[in-house]
């Protein structure tokens, strides 16, 4: 109906998010008189979320009429962010973010590189920046969750990996188990989200790619192309990530570093 | 004797907190060394340093007559064995937990090894037994079994009788001193309880706030007054 009001594209946008906003706020009201305490933080949020869109919109705007560089600066950016939330994870451990931007730089920069070397994503930055961006947002999911997991493992089963270098085991096989269990559980979701595609989920780049006019089959099969990507990428961001975690928690004397909680290396 | 340890200012500071202060002792081959003091004295920060969990802040440790740091990590812990307070099992069986230090380098063990060490730590028939459902005196004896697998010159053994009764201490006590005697063993052994090193010991090593308070035979440890240890 809107779309017969409005010639230009940029206008019959400007409206539908107007009344969306507006949609959405009713309901915030709604839920506030339902005594559901959002409204104020929701709105913040909304707002927030309509200037950083906007935002990213008009950076996209500029590196799509840019060169090949411009796409490239920006995945950069992303990296360093992404590396930064990943590497709160860990803060306990010093160097944590050369340990997220090393396993999500060398994961996500060495598939991003070879697909577009490879001609599986289109090297033109309409192409190269959305991909790019869900490779390093995944990376930066799964580094997160392995991360987390491997730092709770060694926090968790501190006095039998001590039992362990004790016994004179060097630290890399004490710790072997426990970076398999972190590197399993941290691609749990991944593994699911290959086993549900299409049944459950018809993923944001394949709906994209239908309602802009692209074939239902020829979008699947880019949607496979970009999750098995987004798969290996995960694999190679967190084994980097947790590999490098795991030679940062010991000395090269195999000591354990990360003190317990409390500051105190041992209770007597 | 020949000295197996060699100790000079030993200190080990964290987070400016002093743990040890300046240690200097040297331990002879087949001796028992106690080591008493109150909580938060430093015993198991001693035991710790000596096993190398933990890197001294300042002094020396000579081990054989080498510097320890000179010795590859995992080598001297071999030699140097510690079984800890609270004994950390391995999930699985009690085989499995003694037979996991030297599986680890590649050496597998025999059923006739795991018994006979079973058999040194009064654990016979226990090599298939879940390790969920040990006692905490029967874990300890595990832990014991487990370190000796790997065939230690030296035993670190931190507290081993703190959570028993009095005639399961007795118990481990014999047990221990037929061992080191069998094995020709040198012990360290850390106690809160000085009756106990003088039972056990040939010296004895007060320790407070981190600093040696008293060394000396087993004998001059009379005269340290037991509120001390409090």
């Amino acid at each position: 109906m809107l779309s017969h009001l409005f010639s230009s594209e940029l206008s019959l946008r400007l409206v539908q998010a107007l009344l969306t906003l507006t949609f959405t706020l009713v309901v915030l009201f709604w839920a506030q008189k339902k005594r559901i305490n959002l409204f104020q933080e929701g709105l913040q949020a909304l707002l927030r979320g309509l200037a950083q869109v906007v935002a990213i919109g008009s950076v996209l705007l500029l590196v799509f009429r840019g060169s090949i560089w411009g796409s490239i600066l920006l995945l950069f950016f992303m990296i360093l962010v992404a590396s930064r939330v990943t590497a709160r994870r860990i803060r306990r451990v010093e160097g944590s973010f050369a340990i997220a931007f090393l396993g999500i730089a060398l994961g996500g920069g060495l598939v991003t590189f070879l697909m577009t070397w490879m001609g599986v994503i289109d090297s033109h930055p309409t192409s190269l920046v959305p991909v790019g961006s869900m490779i390093i947002a995944n990376a930066m999911n799964t580094c997160s969750l392995a991360l987390e997991r491997l730092l709770s493992e060694v926090e968790t089963q501190r006095s039998l990996i001590e039992a362990g270098l004790s016994l004179g085991v060097p630290a890399p096989k004490v710790i072997a188990p426990y970076l398999e269990r972190a590197l399993t559980a941290s691609l749990i979701p991944r593994i699911d989200s290959l086993r549900s595609l299409g049944i459950v989920w018809i993923p944001g780049l394949m709906a994209g790619m239908i309602l802009a006019g692209t074939s239902p089959v020829s979008s699947a099969l880019y949607q496979f192309v970009v999750i098995a990507m987004i798969f290996s990428v995960s694999i190679l961001s967190a084994f980097i990530s947790a590999r490098f975690l795991s030679v940062r928690l010991f000395s090269p004397a195999h000591q354990l570093l990360l003190l317990p909680p409390e500051k105190k290396p041992f209770s007597e | 004797m020949q000295t197996v340890f060699d100790i000079r200012n030993l200190t080990r500071v964290v987070d400016g907190e002093v743990l040890l202060d300046g240690i200097s002792v040297s331990i002879k081959s087949g001796e028992i060394l106690a080591v008493v003091g109150p909580s938060g004295s430093g015993k198991t920060s001693f035991l710790r340093l000596l096993n190398r969990l933990d890197e001294p802040t300042g002094g020396e440790v000579f081990f054989q007559g080498k510097d320890y740091r000179t010795i590859p990590t995992p080598f001297l812990r071999q030699k140097v064995g510690l079984v800890f307070q609270k004994p950390a099992l391995f999930p699985g069986t009690v085989a499995d937990n003694i037979r996991w230090g030297p599986s680890q380098r590649g050496e597998e063990m025999t059923n006739s090894q795991v018994e006979s060490l079973l058999t040194q730590v009064g654990l016979v028939g226990f090599a298939e037994r879940k390790i969920d459902n040990l006692s905490g005196g029967e874990a300890q004896r595990v832990a014991l079994a487990r370190t000796l697998a790997n065939s230690p010159e030296i035993l670190l053994l931190d507290e081993p009788t703190s959570a028993l009764d009095e005639e399961k201490e007795r118990e481990i006590e014999r047990l221990l001193l037929t061992t080191i005697d069998q094995r020709r063993l040198t012990l360290v052994l850390v106690t809160h309880n000085l009756a106990q090193a003088r039972r056990l010991a040939t010296r004895v090593m007060v320790l407070n706030h981190g600093k040696i308070t008293f060394l000396g035979p087993k004998e001059e440890a009379l005269h340290v007054k037991p509120s001390f240890l409090q």
